[in-house]
């Protein structure tokens, strides 16, 4: 599946600024509600999180059509990361202390800021370095 | 304001300008060829042990009859399908020329021994399979072709 990829960039601006906004209000609620965008993100597609509705409903209508379209799979795996990260910042704020919570949510930050500035992936980046950490599984 | 919300605006402000920075960074050093390894004198032994010198065995495909443009991709890779491109026409100008895509999960060997970090990679092996340069990132089409002149030498 493909999409248009000024709706990732979209979509990455308004996360970085709720990720800015959690960090200055240390709202945890706030982190839960990005959380939740991020699972609808990665699991029913980045076009059917409300992000990707938002884009689609007020902001694509305006535009020309897009000049290319992207694959879908690797902004889908950054909303798992997305999610991974709010998910250990979410324990940070609300358990385990503010600085776990500063941290997570600053990374997940970094990633979307990227994303939105400079139109760089920095989940899909790292997802190769993962995997050559990981025990060789299908490896030739 | 509370401690953790101090904490957490200079965070966000750090971030910010240290995400600037890396970005320009990565910017100026993404798709740049750079030498495989100084051209000292190596025999064609030594460089197979240095996994420097590739087979069509290696890459699943044969090699091409002056140069090979072997890149390496995952599903999860935002450039890759561009890189592919740009590789397909650049190697369309050079007569002999194979463009060869390897799916990096699939050799996790390879990748590892040739110490590839991000996706995607593309390797300029000449008409022995000798990896000429090397590039991580999108590289542009001139630098590819000139990249091309250098290998098919």
């Amino acid at each position: 599946m493909k999409v248009d990829p000024r709706g990732q960039r979209f979509a990455a601006a308004i996360t970085t600024v709720v990720l800015a906004a959690v960090l200055v209000s240390a709202s945890p609620w706030l982190l839960a509600l990005q959380a939740v965008v991020f699972a609808v993100g990665a699991g029913a597609g980045v076009r059917h999180s409300p992000y990707g509705l938002l884009y689609a409903r007020f902001v694509r209508p305006r535009l020309a059509p897009p000049g290319e379209l992207e694959d879908a799979a690797p902004p889908r795996f950054a909303q798992a990361v997305g999610l991974a990260f709010s998910l250990v910042g979410l324990a940070g704020y609300l358990f385990v202390g503010a600085w776990l919570g500063i941290a997570a949510t600053a990374a997940a930050l970094l990633a979307a800021f990227l994303n939105a500035a400079f139109g760089f992936c920095l989940g899909c980046e790292v997802y190769l370095g993962v995997r050559r950490l990981l025990p060789a599984g299908r490896a030739a | 304001m509370a401690p953790e919300q101090v904490a957490g605006g200079a965070a966000a402000a750090a971030v910010l300008v240290l995400g600037t920075v890396l970005a320009l960074v990565l910017r100026r050093r993404s798709g740049r060829f750079r030498a495989a390894r100084s051209r000292g004198v190596v025999s064609a032994a030594d460089e197979a042990a240095e996994g420097l010198r590739l087979t069509a065995e290696d890459i699943g495909a044969p090699l091409g009859e002056r140069a090979t443009l072997l890149q390496f991709s995952t599903a999860f890779c935002q450039p890759c399908r561009a890189t592919r491109r740009v590789l397909a026409e650049a190697g369309a100008l050079v007569p002999g020329v194979a463009h060869v895509e390897i799916d990096a999960e699939s050799h996790l060997g390879l990748v590892r021994r040739l110490g590839i970090l991000r996706t995607p990679t593309v390797l300029v092996l000449d008409a022995r399979g000798a990896i000429s340069t090397r590039a991580s990132g999108q590289p542009r089409k001139a630098d590819v072709i000139a990249a091309l002149g250098r290998a098919v030498q």
